[in-house]
């Protein structure tokens, strides 16, 4: 049965029964498999789209369901030759690993802050509820705010005598001494593997605003994005000496 | 054309249009425990690495392993360029295919697009017959990419540096030692004559290769410890990244299949009629232990397939339930290990974990077209070569006649390793019946819940021995389930330890589970000596610091833990912090948990912070990134993560009853990592090991209620 779809802003006519899920028409019948499948019963979100705006899980949606409205799949999702803030919030954060679950998460998520632009904690975990396998939770949070506020990002914090790197706004120097990087960090402004982003980064210091749930100390509120130290340091132990002592 | 040195083979060769081939052959690294390669490796001649320069000023890295996101592609292509004083931008890299000497003409059409001169192809072929073995051997996994192949790469760039300079010197007329490379560009600063490593290209070909190229200094480094975008997240955020799942052929035919739910299980009949009475369907084929429905499309095939009603016979173990293994680790286990007589206190305490699937995002799926005596194969695994060994196993062929084409994973954490491919066995097996035909096999997730490797369920019943003062004088325990040297390693000053394996068997299969062994026996051993501090009257964090006088490094890492955590400092009633550190891959971590429990038992993972030390961090921000995955990964695996066996099968089937943690249980994760400047360790599973007893030591101080059997779900944690 021939069904005529909005995928994208263009018009596509398939020829499928009428029950088949959107997903499998997106992926097998279109060839739009930036759309994924994971689980077949909506649990886990890989197959998300918008649907006239909203996130729609498409594994469990027959096409005719979705006739005559508009269907933007993670492929139509960019514009104008410019990422979504959304993804490029995802790249600016490093947040895919693996990868197949982050087409679903950042529909899922670019939904939800064309609804509520400046969403809460509360409202991404009631909204975003899509399967990582990865653990990258973490840094999502953190794009989200980002792409919430259209913060540029700084690179994840200083390089000081090209070594460390801190980005939650301190920089732990060798003795091991905590010093407040504030705002006179140096961007991290190196190669951007020059296939994808903004062209440099901004100097500008983003302000995470991931307020940790627990009240934790200011440091981990005032900036950066990805959050991490390092640092020389540990004990002395001697040269060449390994720990072997198992068992 | 190349050489031998001590460690290594070094070749190199000049490329169509006159670019700059290198190879390395041979590293022989990390002897004893750490040790990946044999010591005859040079030897042997396992290849680890090539680099190409070509006229373009583009430095092109192959990379013998696979991108699971890990961010290990991006970070061994800093390694080489590092050594290779190549500009960052003008870098490239490509996963090495996986191929022998026989089908290497692809690798040849990957680096030049075109061919070689015959003598280079030759030296090529050999490489890539060295690279097919160090694939066969090496595959991903063991968190070891870059600490294993990190060597290779550094060494690769050092030699390609040195024949630059070299080729640079004889160019400008001057002595080489006064010449410097430096972003892709050899100058000489005296005379300020200058070239880029494109110019130089052909003639650094047919330098001599260096002996022994000498590496960086790291307080030199400009390119490693400092951030660098993955190469593979940008076909990430757009759609276009090709998993396995993604390929298609024209023609291609698509199955379905229903495997026997009791591992070991046949086959005894199906009538095919109902599913060939479809629209769509081809052929219902019937193999040993499945029945698979081929269709002119996915969603056909599974809906033919729904509508057969397979029998199957349950191999005998049809009786087999959680509860029966669990009984028979429980009988295996016997007494408590016997403890010194004079101790004041004895302790003890059973653990049990279940079994987890690695439910990888990506379901299994493997393309493959089978005509006559060669097969293709393409599918995301985490070793390539062994994949293409199970594919031909499969269809009596010998594996030089199948080609195997890798694409990207969508999850591995051990599910897609060497003995894990079923997925490969039946996909081409499927594709033999409908042979010539191309068809693609994709897993629903009801197969991959019910028929993975799983991480093995495991008990473990310690005790431990305290003097007067606490002190501890003895620790052990029966384990079943599996456990080795460094799993059941503790970093404390105890004088005596019996640990022994009391195993008892069953059909369930079993495979590497992110952190393997460690993802049990971290929990059991740092939930005992947890126990045994609180036995001895004393703080955990103290009790646990106060016996690694023999391994400073594990106190360093610990005491991190606890001050990022803030330990020590009060909090308020039905809140409290816990601690743990596991070594594992050549990594030291640990992990401070901040946990609140409500009157009604309602938990909440606030925060972790963790600590690590893995000898220096090769790129910040996805070391990072591999930890908090860690702790996500294992935070699931303590909170929600349970398969159980009833009638000899799985009882789960999908993400409805086989729970994930998502975005509201993930707590905050900071990280921290220590440069000891050891030798680097893995990053891919140590951030595992210490989350689950990070959090049920937390537990205990916000309840004192001790969680020993996992998941925490299953567990009251009411006080009411």
């Amino acid at each position: 049965m021939a069904i005529t779809l909005n995928v994208n802003g263009e018009p596509r006519t398939v020829d499928v029964e009428p029950d088949t899920p959107l997903l499998w028409v997106l992926r097998d019948t279109l060839g739009l498999t930036g759309t994924k499948f994971g689980c077949g019963i909506a649990a886990c979100g890989a197959c998300t789209v918008h649907v006239d705006g909203r996130a729609v899980r498409t594994c469990t949606v027959p096409v005719s369901a979705v006739e005559g409205l508009a269907v933007t799949t993670i492929e139509g999702l960019a514009a104008d030759g410019r990422l979504h803030a959304v993804q490029q919030a995802w790249v600016d954060h490093q947040v895919p690993q693996c990868g197949y679950c982050q087409s679903g998460m950042i529909m899922a998520v670019s939904a939800l802050l064309a609804q509520r632009p400046d969403p809460s904690d509360a409202h991404i975990d009631a909204a975003v509820t899509n399967i990582c396998r990865c653990g990258t939770f973490v840094r999502v949070r953190r794009a989200i705010h980002a792409a919430a506020r259209g913060d540029a990002f700084t690179g994840g914090g200083a390089a000081a005598d090209g070594e460390s790197v801190a980005s939650r706004g301190a920089v732990v120097d060798d003795a091991g001494a905590n010093r407040d990087a504030g705002t006179d960090r140096n961007p991290v402004a190196n190669g951007r593997a020059g296939t994808n982003g903004r062209a440099g980064t901004s100097g500008r210091a983003a302000t995470n605003g991931h307020v940790a749930t627990n009240g934790g100390d200011a440091a981990s509120r005032d900036a950066g994005t990805n959050r991490y130290t390092v640092a020389d340091g540990g004990p002395a132990v001697a040269s060449g000496k390994t720990e072997a002592s198992h068992g | 054309m190349g050489k031998w040195t001590r460690r290594a083979f070094i070749g190199a060769g000049t490329l169509v249009g006159g670019g700059f081939v290198l190879g390395i052959a041979g590293v022989a690294i990390a002897p004893g425990r750490h040790g990946i390669v044999s010591a005859d490796a040079a030897d042997k001649g396992e290849l680890t690495t090539w680099i190409t320069v070509t006229p373009d000023d583009l430095v092109t890295i192959l990379i013998p392993h696979c991108e699971m996101g890990q961010g290990s592609q991006t970070g061994l292509a800093m390694m080489a360029a590092e050594e290779m004083e190549a500009d960052w931008d003008r870098v490239r890299i490509r996963e090495a295919p996986a191929l022998d000497a026989y089908a290497n003409a692809y690798m040849l059409r990957a680096f030049t697009g075109d061919s070689m001169p015959a003598p280079v192809e030759r030296a090529v072929d050999y490489g890539a017959y060295r690279l097919a073995r160090w694939f066969g051997t090496q595959a991903t996994g063991g968190s070891l990419a870059v600490r294993g192949t990190g060597y290779g790469m550094k060494l690769a760039g050092a030699a390609a540096r040195e024949m630059l300079l070299a080729a640079a010197a004889e160019r400008f007329g001057v002595a080489v030692d006064e010449c410097r490379a430096e972003r892709s560009r050899v100058t000489h600063p005296w005379s300020r004559q200058g070239a880029t490593f494109g110019d130089l290209a052909k003639a650094a070909a047919s330098m001599p290769a260096p002996d022994n190229p000498p590496l960086k200094d790291p307080d030199a480094y400009t390119i490693r410890r400092t951030r660098k975008p993955r190469f593979d997240i940008p076909p990430k955020v757009d759609g276009s990244a090709t998993y396995g799942i993604d390929f298609t052929l024209p023609g291609m035919l698509y199955a379905a299949v229903d495997i026997a739910p009791v591992q070991g299980g046949r086959l005894v009949s199906v009538d095919p009629a109902p599913a060939l009475a479809m629209p769509g369907v081809k052929r219902v084929v019937e193999l040993d232990e499945a029945v698979a429905v081929v269709a002119d499309s996915y969603w056909r095939a599974r809906q033919a397939l729904a509508a057969l009603s397979p029998y199957y016979d349950d191999a005998g173990h049809g009786e087999v339930s959680s509860e029966t293994i669990f009984a028979a680790f429980d009988e295996a286990l016997g007494d408590a290990p016997e403890m010194p007589a004079d101790a004041a206190q004895v302790v003890t305490a059973d653990y049990r974990v279940p079994f987890l699937a690695h439910a990888t995002m990506e379901p299994m799926a493997c393309t493959a077209r089978v005509e006559g005596d060669r097969a293709e194969v393409w599918a995301g695994t985490q070793d390539p070569l062994n994949a293409r060994s199970a594919a031909a196993s499969a269809l009596g062929l010998d594996a030089s006649q199948v080609h195997l084409t890798n694409l990207m994973l969508g999850g591995g954490y051990g599910r897609r390793l060497p003995f894990c491919f079923d997925y490969v066995d039946l996909a081409a097996r499927i594709a033999q019946a409908m042979s010539p035909a191309p068809v693609k096999l994709v897993w629903s997730r009801e197969n991959d819940i019910r028929h993975g490797y799983y991480r093995p369920a495991a008990m473990c019943r310690y005790a431990g021995a305290l003097a007067a003062d606490g002190r501890p004088l003895a620790v052990g325990a029966h384990y079943a389930g599996g456990g080795d040297r460094e799993s059941l390693f503790m970093p404390y000053a105890i004088p005596e330890r019996r640990f022994e394996s009391r195993n008892a068997r069953h059909h369930i299969r079993e495979g590497a589970w992110r952190s393997v062994l460690n993802s049990q026996h971290g929990f059991f051993k740092e939930s005992f000596i947890d126990e045994m501090a609180h036995a001895a009257g004393r703080d955990p964090y103290e009790y646990r610091r106060n016996l690694m006088d023999e391994h400073p490094r594990f106190r360093a890492v610990l005491d991190r833990a606890a001050e990022m955590a803030g330990w020590g400092a009060p909090l308020p009633a039905g809140e409290g912090r816990g601690i743990a550190i596991a070594e594992s891959f050549g990594s030291i971590v640990a992990q401070a948990a901040h946990v609140a429990v409500s009157p009604q038992g309602g938990l909440r993972v606030r925060n972790v912070w963790a600590a690590v030390d893995c000898g220096d961090v090769v790129e910040p921000d996805s070391a990072a990134a591999q930890i908090e995955g860690g702790v996500v990964f294992g935070l699931s695996a303590a909170l929600v993560g349970e398969i159980t066996i009833a009638e000899g099968r799985v009882v789960e089937s999908n993400f409805h009853d086989h729970q994930m943690i998502r975005m509201a249980d993930a707590p905050d994760v900071e990280v921290a990592f220590i440069r000891s400047g050891e030798r680097l360790g893995g990053l891919g599973e140590p951030g595992v090991p210490p989350v689950a007893p990070a959090v049920t030591n937390a537990i205990y101080a916000a309840t004192g209620i001790r969680v020993r059997d996992l998941p925490i779900k299953n567990q009251r944690l009411s006080r009411a």
